[in-house]
């Protein structure tokens, strides 16, 4: 399979007023053309960064990422990016048709950027909604436009940061339905970054598991699942349920003492009872990458700020 | 609906204590002739060419130097608000142009630019131009930065996202600035016309009517016809703003 996306050697850090920050030490993975690749790791580990990286809107410190062969230097134009916050990554004074079309101005005549977004519209079932503002629409929905802003755009990579993150469990699992169908229907290679170890084994071909902070890979684990996945035969079989378990064991290296403990003396339970616990001990830890991730976040936003002459430059 | 009920019940309140004030014998009818009074002049006046002329020219002069400020503003504050380095070399400048009563560079202006109209319009802007551009630069320190990640991320270079995003994202706190500019512009220009005549105007009528007969029911009806003008103008701005930029508030925390 070639390679879609090579990223060698990254390294990223922050330099802010209160000293250095290493968000990434040193990261290297590829992802094939047509792949779906999951990227999870402890909050606050380097995710956003590493996204921002791929995407081209910070320079890495150290490292090479190519996209079909061509270094990223700058924004690649053939690359779109779903951010988690979807309420504030969609332009609310444009309508959702304009929302979809804002990414098309190069080379498209109007008639023909209209004609694609219909068409990305009608991929994530939102024909009807062509004319509203996203404030008018619910949470899901206007993921579902983030997500046809994507694939309107027709992009070599779609890159996802904690795309459903924002959205509840039922939309959730709508959600990543009609991301497998649509990455299946246009064989869009995608990296999506999530805290979230069920969402990861259930939507990728891979995963991607990273340390804590800051970044590198611990394992990178082939999904065999069918391609043909749903939300409940596929999350009870034995292959999902030792995955997710294999994922939550790597990234519980490096955690407290309690936490291993505890897994320890599960392993000895039965298999139902593990997975109650297991589930726990998730949201648990979710809690407190949400807060790591905040952290982080905040972190990325102050530079940003800080250097606000780059945020309007390319 | 029931707003405006309670607006006109508000201004009804207001015409009957001034009624009754004026009625009262505590101050002679001439110095305040009560709103009965005013309002038979207004009404002659409305049917009255040079009056009218007077107004259309305030009208005009307003709407061109509001005109004038957006187009002045709105570049000046973009630039500011994207750029530090701009912004941190002008700001002395900035704040010490800012608090200059425009009626003090009346002089300087008649100097200048003579006695037209150009001279009043001019002096307008200089007051409008401040909430205005104010406004832009403080929008641009509110912008999304995610916005602008996600225009960037689709290729949009400096311009595009200046333009596409940082702009209409400014909208609603421009026109915010635009009505504070519309009030305070109005203010500069009657006061212009009162204090150097010349050109016309409301503020000139206003000045004849008191200098000359000492009408002051025509002082007052160019009073109220000038509040007129100022209600008139917010009231379709805001209008313009709740349809236009509705988002702003929709939205919450942007308008």
């Amino acid at each position: 399979m070639t390679a879609m996306l090579e990223v060698t050697g990254l390294g990223h850090t922050y330099q802010a007023k209160d000293g250095a920050h290493t968000a990434i030490a040193d990261l290297s993975f590829r992802v094939g053309a047509g792949e779906l690749v999951c990227v999870v790791g402890p909050s606050g580990c380097g995710k956003s960064t590493l996204l921002r990286t791929i995407s081209g809107l910070i320079r890495p410190s150290k490292g090479e990422i190519t996209l079909h062969g061509d270094e990223v230097r700058g924004v690649p134009d053939d690359l779109a990016v779903v951010f988690q916050d979807y309420s504030r990554s969609l332009f609310p004074w444009l309508t959702v048709q304009g929302n979809v079309e804002f990414p098309l101005r190069r080379g498209l005549s109007r008639a023909q950027r209209r004609t694609r977004a219909a068409e990305a519209l009608e991929w994530v079932g939102l024909s009807a909604a062509a004319r509203k503002h996203p404030w008018q629409l619910s949470g899901g929905m206007q993921q579902r436009v983030a997500i046809a802003r994507a694939l309107a755009y027709r992009p070599a990579l779609l890159l996802m940061d904690e795309p459903f993150a924002s959205v509840d469990a039922q939309t959730r699992f709508e959600l990543e339905d009609l991301l497998l169908k649509v990455r299946a229907e246009h064989d869009t290679t995608v990296l999506v970054v999530t805290h979230d170890i069920d969402e990861s084994v259930y939507l990728g071909d891979r995963v991607l598991v990273l340390s804590g902070s800051p970044a590198s890979v611990v394992a990178d684990l082939r999904v065999d699942l069918p391609a043909r996945r749903d939300q409940v035969t596929t999350r009870e079989s034995e292959t999902f349920v030792a995955l997710r378990a294999e994922v939550a064991r790597l990234l519980n290296v490096g955690k407290p003492a309690e936490d291993v403990a505890d897994r320890r003396r599960v392993d000895e339970h039965r298999v139902d009872e593990h997975r109650a616990d297991e589930r726990r001990a998730d949201e648990h830890r979710a809690a407190r990458w949400a807060e790591a991730e905040r952290a982080e976040t905040e972190r990325a936003g102050l530079v940003a700020a800080h250097e606000r002459d780059d945020l309007f430059s390319r | 609906m029931r707003a405006l009920t309670r607006g006109l019940l508000g201004a009804v309140g207001f015409l009957v204590v001034w009624e009754l004030f004026g009625r009262s014998g505590l101050v002679p009818l001439e110095y305040l002739p009560p709103p009965s009074v005013v309002a038979v002049e207004l009404s002659k006046l409305l049917g009255d060419e040079p009056f009218l002329r007077d107004v259309v020219a305030t009208v005009l002069a307003l709407l061109i130097a509001v005109g004038l400020s957006i187009g002045i503003a709105v570049p000046l504050g973009l630039v500011l608000g994207s750029v530090p380095a701009v912004r941190h070399a002008t700001r002395a400048v900035v704040e010490f142009l800012r608090p200059i009563p425009s009626v003090a560079l009346i002089p300087l202006a008649i100097m200048v630019l003579g006695i037209g109209p150009e001279m009043k319009i001019s002096l307008a802007v200089y007051a409008a131009v401040w909430p205005i551009l104010f406004n832009t630069v403080y929008a641009l320190d509110e912008l999304d930065p995610l916005l602008v990640e996600t225009a960037r991320a689709f290729g949009a270079g400096r311009a595009r996202v200046l333009l596409s995003v940082a702009l209409p994202s400014a909208l609603p706190f421009v026109l915010t600035g635009v009505r504070l500019a519309a009030t305070t512009g109005l203010v500069v220009l009657v006061s212009v016309e009162l204090l150097a005549g010349g050109s016309g105007g409301l503020g000139q009528f206003i000045m004849e009517a008191r200098s000359g007969a000492g009408r002051m029911d025509l002082v007052l009806a160019g009073t109220v016809v000038a509040g007129v003008i100022g209600y008139l103008l917010n009231e379709g701005l805001e209008r313009a703003q709740r349809r236009w930029v509705g988002w702003g508030s929709a939205t919450g925390g942007r308008s």
